[in-house]
């Protein structure tokens, strides 16, 4: 330790490119402060493409792209973006993005843009993307904004595939398409319907809330 | 910091010609490779009409699909009163902006299935489910009696309801329904309401049911229905001809 002090005395202000701090960008929306089950952002999608695992893990790169990219192009842009017009200027940003995706799904992976379509344009108005750039890109750095955009991108991911999970393996018998059960040897697993409806989600996601408030002792207030 | 307007204008424009500028470089470059994409699922509904061949149809590449396709269909475009259509390509037409004119001014695709003695007629029919556009590709028989096959899909059914219409345990369901009555008027084959009705109550003109989706299945039976009635002109003047001459 000390030797490596002597060495890098002078570049003080030069952070580690994973300092403490930076770090807490990307960890903090993992649980502590997660956009969907702390902030209750984005859920609509959460409830509309997590039916099966498959759809959800795409739609997860998707949205986790859109906030690293959305947030670097506005951190880089924030000292001259017109105050009065920033809101404009972040969905111009957002929607050229989320319309990139969705050209680039449609020519490479055309069966996933036939049933994600409709919720790929949903990401321009995810409540998550416009927040960390209301938040955050527009008063930080580039690269920690990269770092708070993955952040919040990881965060939601892990929580739509965790409710994919559940609603497909009730709703379906099936994790990521594959009959697991089947797999098994139990021929005639009872699929639940609830769990392929919208209302399924919601079960889910208030238990992953319970779960992750009563361990943390998050208090709403 | 309060920018002057002059300044607010002049970003936006910059702002609206780069990103505008980047978004049809993206459209003029991915183009060609998103029309294969749209032109591939197409050619594999058509195939997916025919039992066999969809099952065969997950494992085939791109490029074996395509091959398939090339060697087991030949198009051709008919009119309503049946009459052939010189000059159009089949898997160009446009089922869904052809369904916004009336049925009379349509074109009607047809699609033939031969392979190994066995042949079909595979027709698109299209129409509308309980939310949004259903569309489907049935192959009948060359003597428009049975159906043989079906793939359907739909844009924003009910996922677990009406959605169902695109597995295979349903579209398994049509195979083998007769479509006209013994004295060869056409009674079109319907799904019925509810789940799980004995193959004895059906018969041969009905198919089982979906348990809470009996509006998509009502959007599914006029499809078909109509659709059938559209091309009946077309089998009585081009396949009734062409089926004979071949019997004898």
């Amino acid at each position: 330790m000390s030797t490596e002090t002597l060495e890098t005395p002078v570049v003080k202000d030069k952070e580690a490119l994973l300092s403490k701090r930076r770090k807490k960008f990307v960890t903090d929306p993992l649980s502590d402060d997660n956009p969907i089950t702390i902030q209750v952002l984005g859920i609509c999608s959460a409830l509309a493409v997590t039916t099966q695992m498959k759809p959800t893990l795409v739609m997860a790169i998707s949205v986790t792209l859109v906030l690293v990219f959305s947030n670097l192009i506005i951190s880089l842009m924030r000292n001259a973006i017109p105050a009065r017009v920033r809101i404009i200027v972040q969905l111009a940003v957002v929607a050229t993005l989320v319309t990139l995706v969705n050209e680039v799904l449609k020519a490479y992976a055309y069966d996933m843009y036939k049933e994600l379509s409709v919720f790929i344009g949903l990401i321009i108005t995810n409540c998550i993307v416009m927040g960390r750039l209301e938040a955050f890109a527009l008063g930080n750095k580039p690269y920690d904004s990269v770092l708070d955009g993955l952040g919040s991108g990881l965060g939601y991911s892990w929580i739509i595939l965790t409710v994919a999970f559940f609603r497909e393996i009730w709703g379906s018998g099936k994790v990521f398409g594959y009959p697991v059960f089947e797999a098994m040897g139990i021929e005639n697993f009872a699929t639940n319907g609830l769990m392929v409806s919208p209302v399924g989600a919601f079960i889910v996601i208030g238990f992953i809330i319970w779960v992750q408030r009563s361990k943390s002792g998050y208090i709403e207030h | 910091m309060q920018q002057s307007n002059t300044y607010i204008i002049v970003f936006s424009l910059v702002l609206t010609v780069i990103l505008g500028g980047l978004l049809s470089g993206v459209s003029q470059v991915l183009g060609p490779t998103q029309k294969e994409a749209v032109d591939l699922d197409t050619k594999k509904q058509i195939l997916g009409a025919i039992p066999s061949e969809k099952a065969a149809l997950a494992e085939m590449t791109k490029q074996q699909v395509l091959d398939r396709y090339a060697e087991v269909i030949t198009s051709e475009v008919a009119d309503y009163q049946g009459n052939l259509v010189q000059g159009q390509v089949a898997e160009n037409v446009n089922i869904e902006k052809n369904y916004k004119k009336s049925a009379e001014e349509r074109v009607y695709p047809v699609f033939k299935y031969s392979s190994n003695g066995e042949e079909a007629y595979i027709l698109p029919t299209f129409g509308a489910g309980l939310w949004d556009a259903i569309w489907g590709y049935v192959a009948v028989s060359p003597d428009f009696t049975t159906v043989e096959g079906i793939s359907l899909a739909h844009r924003g059914e009910t996922p677990g309801l009406g959605a169902r219409i695109t597995s295979d345990e349903i579209q398994a369901r049509y195979i083998g329904k007769t479509l006209v009555d013994g004295s060869g008027e056409l009674v079109s084959v319907t799904m019925v309401k509810g789940e799980n009705n004995p193959e004895s109550k059906l018969g041969e003109h009905k198919v089982d049911g979906m348990a809470g989706a009996t509006l998509t299945a009502n959007g599914v039976n006029s499809m078909l229905a109509n659709y059938f009635g559209y091309y009946k002109n077309y089998f009585e003047k081009n396949v009734g001809a062409e089926a004979l001459s071949m019997n004898q």
